[in-house]
């Protein structure tokens, strides 16, 4: 450790003076500094970085038993009418409709539980069981089945409700990913789902993952909005999130 | 009425002219998915012959959706301003590419009040890159809150610190950041992380503390649904700026969640808060091609037409800012960086035909086939066509939305490179702040303590 950081450190309040001092705020890219007007060098190859790492994450696919073991219950396995990652992004409604000859165990008036790929599956593998664990003793209705759906977008999750009969569905979702962000998790609530529901319908839940919305708090918000849309007996801009901040149990 | 074309001994028949405008349209992956894109190239310049040769009176008796079906199409037919569209009113559709491109700016400018979102399609469509340049780059469109945006020789931006959990430091120092580049005349605008009203006015008051510590000439926005807001600015948040994300069908709006009723509304809440020093533009819109698609709200026509069609609503409420995000809805709708290149520039076009402060959110997410490259690309063609504003988010990666939109140093640049300059009244404020002198340390008059950065 050098003098100057010595004395930084023995400051009781260290205010930002350089320009990259504002990088311990915040993840974003602030204080690259400029080469002209231009970023510089290292922090254009940093990018460029990040987004060869993202296009390569588009191309992610779920390790299915792995995911089953953890999240260590009866699974259920579907796939969209999207056979593949190519026509899945240019035919996101392949992805919306199950594929032919899909049977679904019928649990009627359960909350059904959808694990999916979307746009990248890497958060997927890694949050959402996690989440899973946490929502399962906080539903205010029986839990349905899990179902795990590959090539699936959002609106998949209304099929398979649909088809099992239940009163709301919860899908995990893996997130577009970003330069920073190759693991986010989201989460769709949509009371009384059936196809055709549009996406004004629901309630979501974003930036799931270390970083961002924390697992805990994701089951809690989830849980407030499914009591919530049992009461209102709908989600979507119907239902305002004014869960209280000091409804969050303690970590 | 069905229209045709014979093309090399083959006759082309298009049914109505929606699917005329549809099959017209240079080829993109959302009108392919729809099902409504031409089948070759040679349909393709069929429809575009037969489109050429239609008299731009046509629109004012052939609706793309039925009046009686769409409150959108209510809107275009009843706002419709004969006087101001007499100047081309004889003129066909191939007839007035030639007329805007020949004509002054006052001119073109003057026009907007005539012309229907469908026409202003209808001439893209046969239009070049160069062209939409051009026809943009005549249209004058000035708005105001606490500056003045679009003055000839300005180029604004709309700093968009976003964080992933609206932490206000995060935001702190993304605002400073940006401000140290020279962003944030258009708007400092966050999108939350939640559309919790909480959360929302927790991040409303701390944009406002911002701006009013550092004595900004610039206006905040929170950019969470139109009621949001208005249960915010019910309970006495200091909104701005009402931010919604429109389309162009009735139905479009409705999977919105909101109406031309409800905009009206939210104009009027907060008009009455008489927030703006120097002018009464309250509202801010973003838009894209294929959300109508995506809402399965589209009625046959194509996106390009659709997105126009979405103009009409904005200019109804007199905006202070509009703007497409025209690569953030992915691959299916606009497939590559060609694409996206080409719908960023028609969107700019039309939107300045039509009258309105358009900018544009230059971006791509990491699912489709787009970098660097061709946002450096469409930003310099926005640049050159006037462009209103564009996006500044810290090193072109928002944390929060997860796409690649451009950066400050990009802003910074499309200025330097065309000889742009901020908002006057930001402009003045950036030299009192000493702002842009030191690339290492931040102004005293910036300090980051002033705004909880300590």
């Amino acid at each position: 450790m050098n003098a100057r950081d010595d004395a930084a450190l023995n400051r009781p309040s260290h205010a930002p003076a350089l320009w990259r001092d504002l990088r311990r705020f915040t993840d974003a890219r602030v204080g690259l500094g400029r080469a002209g007007t231009a970023v510089p060098t290292a922090a254009h190859l940093d990018f460029q970085e990040a987004h060869a790492r993202a296009r390569d994450a588009v191309w992610s696919a779920l390790d299915v038993p792995a995911l089953a073991a953890a999240i260590g219950l009866p699974v259920t396995l579907v796939h969209s009418s999207a056979p593949d990652r190519r026509t899945y992004l240019l035919r996101p409604d392949l992805g919306r409709r199950l594929a032919d000859g899909v049977t679904l165990p019928h649990a009627p008036g359960s909350v059904a539980l959808v694990v999916a790929d979307g746009l990248c599956a890497i958060g997927v593998q890694r949050h959402a069981p996690a989440v899973l664990q946490r929502l399962l003793p906080m539903l205010p209705l029986p839990a349905g089945p899990v179902v795990i759906a590959e090539q699936a977008r959002v609106a998949l999750g209304d099929d398979i409700a649909e088809r099992i009969g239940a009163a709301a569905v919860v899908v995990m979702i893996g997130e577009r990913p970003g330069l920073s962000t190759t693991d986010s998790l989201g989460l769709y609530i949509t009371w009384a789902p059936r196809r055709g529901r549009t996406d004004a319908e629901r309630n979501c839940i974003s930036n799931v993952r270390p970083g961002g919305m924390g697992y805990d708090d994701a089951a809690a918000k989830a849980a407030w909005l499914l009591r919530a849309a049992q009461g209102l007996g709908a989600t979507g801009v119907a239902l305002k999130d004014e869960m209280p901040a000091t409804a969050l149990p303690a970590p | 009425m069905p229209f045709t074309q014979t093309i090399g001994g083959t006759r082309f028949v298009f049914d109505d002219l929606k699917t005329l405008l549809a099959r017209a349209t240079p080829l993109r992956s959302g009108d392919a998915l729809a099902g409504v894109a031409a089948e070759s190239a040679a349909e393709r310049i069929a429809a575009q012959r037969a489109l050429a040769d239609l008299p731009l009176a046509h629109f004012l008796n052939e609706t793309v959706i039925p009046y009686e079906a769409d409150e959108v199409t209510r809107l275009i037919i009843d706002r419709h301003d004969a006087a101001s569209f007499a100047p081309v009113r004889h003129l066909t559709v191939g007839g007035f590419r030639d007329w805007l491109l020949a004509a002054d700016p006052a001119a073109v400018t003057a026009l907007a009040p005539g012309l229907m979102p469908e026409m202003a399609a209808a001439v893209s469509k046969i239009m070049r890159v160069a062209d939409l340049i051009q026809v943009a780059a005549k249209c004058r469109v000035v708005t105001r809150f606490r500056n003045t945006i679009g003055l000839p020789g300005t180029l604004s931006i709309r700093l968009q610190p976003n964080h992933p959990t609206d932490d206000p430091h995060g935001i702190a120092a993304g605002v400073l950041d940006g401000l140290l580049l020279g962003a944030g005349d258009a708007v400092i605008g966050i999108n939350p992380a939640t559309d919790n009203v909480e959360a929302v006015m927790r991040v409303l008051d701390m944009l406002d503390r911002v701006r009013d510590r550092y004595e900004i000439p610039t206006q905040t926005c929170v950019l969470s649904h139109v009621t949001t807001t208005m249960l915010a600015m019910e309970r006495g948040a200091p909104v701005d700026l009402v931010f919604q994300s429109i389309g162009g069908t009735e139905a479009t709006n409705t999977s919105f969640g909101v109406s031309l009723s409800v905009l009206k509304e939210a104009r009027e809440q907060a008009l009455a808060l008489g927030r703006g020093t120097l002018g009464d533009n309250v509202m801010y819109f973003e838009t894209g091609q294929g959300s109508a698609l995506s809402a399965e709200a589209h009625h046959g026509v194509d996106q390009q037409t659709i997105e126009a069609r979405a103009y009409a609503v904005a200019r109804e409420f007199a905006p202070l800012l509009v703007n497409t995000v025209v690569g953030f809805i992915g691959p299916e709708y606009l497939f590559d960086g060609k694409q996206i290149l080409r719908a960023g520039l028609e969107d700019h076009c039309c939107g300045k035909l039509l009258g309105l402060p358009m900018g544009v959110d230059v971006c791509y997410t990491n699912h489709a086939e787009a970098d660097q490259d061709d946002m450096d690309t469409l930003l310099t063609c926005l640049a050159v066509a006037g462009v209103t504003y564009v996006m500044g988010v810290p090193g072109a990666d928002d944390v929060m939305l997860a796409y690649q939109s451009t950066s400050f140093h990009d802003g910074l640049t499309a200025r330097a490179m065309l000889g742009k300059r901020a908002a006057p009244e930001f402009e003045a404020w950036l030299a009192r702040m000493g702002i842009g002198l030191d690339a290492e340390h931040i102004p005293a008059r910036l300090s980051p303590a002033l705004i909880g950065l300590a």
